[in-house]
């Protein structure tokens, strides 16, 4: 992984899998005090606390196929190996909150990425879920909900659509520069 | 600065050509990418986003492309599976320019591209 944005990815693929009904995403900077924080939450099937205490270790997985998973593990690491720090909590039947926090000028911390791309492949590739999608940085603020999206188009034309994909992929890409301008 | 509002505008546009959408019918390619861990850090999104635009520039209405979770061979991701003519096809080490070449050759023209496939290799 080498860019935060694949982690988000990563990490929101997951509360797919949990059934998650509705995923909100924040990534908020603040250039002054120079830290960062990413937060995905949703409202999936969550897990209890024998299973959050082990979620960080890599030899722990809900899959079947395997003993190894590496998504939290790997965001973890992210986190903290650029000065930040990691937490996540769920509840089982509520959902799930993940949270990473690092210092925007450490050496280490990996780059956002293609933050708009990843947003616009979970919003226009999950047509059973809705995300709620904020980016901050230092006053500047953009939200993007896919309720409110939906209800401009109605019932009978998808997210999917390519006309749509097309208008989402301009408009989140407009907007996520002029907030965080390249800066992260 | 885009808005919102313009996509009201882009509805009603759409609203007429809804109806020969639906028509695709039985020939229709299924594409699935494996978008999990190991599928991402081997890179499947620049992968599902040079397949989604290469359809959208084609017009390809008869193409459904999706993501699913961890195919099971995470040493061979970036990994597209095409459902095509009753048959499966599976691709690996895919990249982008991999991805539109499968699109143009097998999608629209039916020619497996077979130095892709699993087992080639």
């Amino acid at each position: 992984m080498r860019e935060l944005a694949l982690n988000i990815l990563d990490i929101a693929e997951n509360s797919l899998s949990a059934g998650a009904k509705h995923v909100e995403i924040a990534v908020c900077a603040d250039l002054e005090k120079d830290r960062m924080k990413i937060v995905v939450r949703d409202d999936g099937c969550g897990m209890d606390e024998e299973m959050l205490a082990r979620v960080t270790d890599p030899f722990t997985t809900s899959r079947t196929t395997r003993k190894v998973g590496m998504g939290i593990p790997l965001f973890k690491f992210s986190a903290e190996s650029a000065g930040g720090n990691f937490d996540i909590r769920s509840k089982k039947n509520k959902g799930t909150e993940v949270t990473a926090e690092y210092v925007i000028s450490h050496v280490d911390r990996m780059p956002l990425g293609d933050f708009g791309g990843v947003v616009l492949q979970l919003v226009t590739m999950n047509p059973a879920m809705d995300f709620t999608v904020t980016a901050a940085c230092s006053g500047r603020e953009g939200v993007l909900d896919t309720r409110e999206v939906r209800e401009i188009l109605g019932e009978d034309i998808p997210l999917s659509a390519p006309e749509v994909r097309a208008f989402l992929k301009e408009y989140i890409q407009e907007n996520l520069v002029d907030i965080f301008g390249g800066r992260l | 600065m885009k808005s919102l509002e313009e996509l009201r505008a882009l509805r009603e546009k759409m609203k007429s050509q809804t109806d020969n959408r639906s028509v695709a019918g039985s020939d229709e390619t299924v594409i699935k990418v494996g978008m999990a861990t190991c599928g991402i850090a081997a890179g499947a999104r620049p992968v599902l986003e040079a397949l989604l635009d290469e359809a959208e520039k084609r017009q390809l209405h008869n193409v459904s492309i999706s993501q699913t979770g961890c195919i099971g061979m995470c040493r061979l991701e970036p990994i597209v599976e095409v459902f095509k003519d009753g048959q499966k096809y599976t691709y690996i080490y895919m990249t982008a320019d991999k991805a539109r070449k499968v699109i143009a050759d097998h999608v629209v023209n039916g020619n497996p591209c077979k130095e892709y496939l699993i087992g080639e290799n």
